[in-house]
């Protein structure tokens, strides 16, 4: 009896969640066409395809390979990395209102762009950007060192939270200090934290591409032991997943994905605490379908909210970033009022 | 001999609860471990899992330092379940039962016809077949452990730790979940260690006691040498008068009041 009630039942919902996953990869799709041809100047999708596959030099080919592409890829990379960054770190700390930049990596980043502007005289953007990962991991390994500190043989996510509180606040407040003085540092600040993914250029792209794909390759490999954590360390620990590895390529896989994002975009609010809830009502708990999901929820997510930015204030643009805490908002408030808050 | 701890020392912090303790699992029995609140049973059961590194001394299993053998393998062969575990709201049956399959699987090898076959058998054996699909918050407490227990299963391994595995749960609920054991121990003759709170359930479905005070093993047998009114006025300072259980001919103890 047990044979064949469990058989039948693992295919079908194989097959569920492959079709899931396609239907959001084509959501994807739609969103990266909107994304390539919705702006101040549209451009329609016969032609942005003419662009890239046989370009003329044309004013319209120009924006859609020099700006649309460019500013359409990093928000691919960005909202896979947050959607993904964000389920790992819900699922890490088992807890529903986690987001990404709990680790202190936000704040690392800004910090480290900042400092770097008054300290080192750095101009280009590419160079706020490397100071910006270079801020966010050295934040995160402090964070997981002093989380360490506290919990018994290793972090746990208790510590984690509270030590990624405190050197957030402690690097805000060095952020702020530094800003009110500089007014240069302010402009870069001001400009970063808005979150935008325009005007990046290729350069950036290439810049934080392989931090994504390793943080995402490290994700996947974090899921099957994430799913044991999240019956409990004491059960994972009998299934003979070791914690401490776990955790360790859980928080460098969060610290890869987040900082390269918000180094290249700046702060992306929402979409780290939104996107994995999403996916988890298609998903279940199953961390192996669950970060697929948040990933590509996350591109969506974040790609429509940047065409919105385009077309809502002509002739000007809203920032992603402030889209998304517009549309994002409201949405969170409805997510936790329609059901209880989720236990993770 | 599978399981041993030899002259164990654990505790936690500054404190030490158990110090030079000496225990052998007869393979191919139930035993159950009792003693009064913070005497350490659940401590020396967290060590036989694995799950406390002894301060001193060693646990063995099949003659290896336990914490010398990779944590995976260890899995292969000892479940483990401790006490109230905390599921992720939403979780099937049937996903949790998966999961037992954890030590088995790779990242790259996800599911295989022997995962598959372990998880219908611990669904099977635990009766939650036709509950399989159904979210562990809906089940009732002794639905919930059983299916607990059935991810332990699936987990395929010939030795089982269960702690308090009968907390949280109704008298009914007690004797499905200790039925339950019983039964996993009777079909595929596994070795069966639980940390017991009520005597007279240990005595009925353990084949041998364990009665530990103050982190050190009082006596150790079978339940009719164990249960004795001078032991339970030793170990938890109960007057008690001892009778035969008329349904299981095991001991019964009847509390009379705290031993003064």
């Amino acid at each position: 009896m047990g044979a064949t009630a469990v058989a039948p039942r693992s295919h079908t919902l194989r097959h569920r969640r492959l079709l899931l996953l396609t239907v959001l990869l084509g959501a994807v799709c739609v969103t990266v066409v909107l994304s390539v041809t919705v702006g101040s100047r549209p451009v329609p999708p016969a032609d942005a395809w003419q662009a890239l596959t046989a370009p003329a030099g044309t004013e319209s080919h120009i924006i859609v390979r020099s700006l649309r592409v460019p500013r359409t890829v990093l928000g691919v990379l960005a909202g896979l990395a947050l959607g993904v960054a964000g389920a790992l770190m819900q699922g890490h700390t088992r807890n529903p209102l986690a987001d990404p930049g709990l680790l202190g990596v936000t704040q690392g980043a800004a910090f480290a762009m900042v400092a770097s502007i008054i300290l080192l005289g750095a101009q280009s953007l590419l160079a706020y950007i490397w100071f910006g990962l270079a801020g966010a991991l050295i934040a995160s390994v402090g964070v997981f060192a002093l989380g360490m500190v506290g919990g018994r043989g290793g972090p746990t996510p208790v510590t984690l939270a509270l030590a990624g509180t405190a050197v957030s606040a402690f690097l805000y407040a060095l952020t702020s200090a530094i800003v009110l003085l500089d007014e240069q540092a302010m402009d870069v600040f001001r400009f970063w934290q808005a979150g935008s993914i325009a005007a990046r250029g290729p350069d950036v792209v290439w810049q934080v591409l392989p931090f994504v794909v390793a943080g995402l390759v490290l994700a996947m490999v974090n899921a099957p032991g994430l799913n044991a954590l999240s019956l409990g360390e004491d059960v994972a620990r009998g299934l003979g997943q070791r914690i401490g590895l776990t955790r360790g390529v859980g928080v460098a896989a969060v610290t890869l994905l987040t900082g390269a994002a918000v180094a290249a975009c700046g702060s992306l609010a929402f979409v780290g605490l939104i996107v994995p809830h999403l996916a988890r009502s298609l998903s279940g708990t199953d961390h192996r379908w669950l970060l697929p999901y948040s990933g590509l929820i996350g591109v969506a997510l974040l790609l429509l909210a940047d065409v919105i930015g385009r077309v809502v204030a002509p002739p000007g643009e809203l920032e992603v970033g402030v889209v998304l805490a517009l549309l994002g908002a409201p949405f969170f408030v409805a997510l936790v009022r329609r059901r209880k808050p989720v236990r993770l | 001999m599978r399981l041993q701890a030899a002259a164990v020392k654990l505790g936690y912090g500054e404190r030490t609860v158990v110090d030079g303790l000496d225990l052998v699992v007869e393979p191919g029995t139930v035993t159950a471990i009792i003693g009064p609140n913070g005497c350490g049973k659940s401590t020396l059961l967290r060590a036989l899992g694995r799950l406390l590194k002894p301060r001193g001394g060693e646990v063995l299993l099949d003659g290896k330092r336990i914490d010398r053998i990779p944590t995976r393998e260890v899995a292969k062969v000892l479940g483990l379940l401790p006490q109230a575990p905390t599921a992720p709201e939403g979780l099937t049956v049937a996903d949790l039962v998966v999961r037992g399959r954890h030590p088995h699987q790779t990242w790259y090898r996800q599911w295989s016809s022997d995962d598959e076959a372990a998880v219908s058998e611990a669904l099977a054996m635990t009766g939650l077949a036709d509950l399989a699909e159904r979210p562990l918050d809906e089940l009732s407490g002794g639905q919930r452990q059983r299916a607990w227990i059935s991810m332990a299963l699936a987990q395929g391994t010939d030795l089982l730790l269960l702690d308090e595995p009968t907390t949280f749960l109704d008298l009914a609920h007690q004797v499905e979940v200790l039925e339950l054991v019983r039964r996993l121990h009777q079909a595929a003759d596994r070795t069966i260690v639980m940390v017991l709170h009520d005597l007279n359930l240990a005595a009925r479905y353990a084949d041998r006691l364990v009665a530990m005070r103050e982190g050190r093993v009082i006596i150790a047998g079978a339940p009719h040498e164990v249960l004795t009114e001078e032991l339970l006025r030793e170990v938890f300072e109960l007057d008690a008068k001892v009778i035969t259980d008329p349904v299981a001919g095991t001991p019964l103890v009847i509390p009379i009041g705290p031993h003064r």
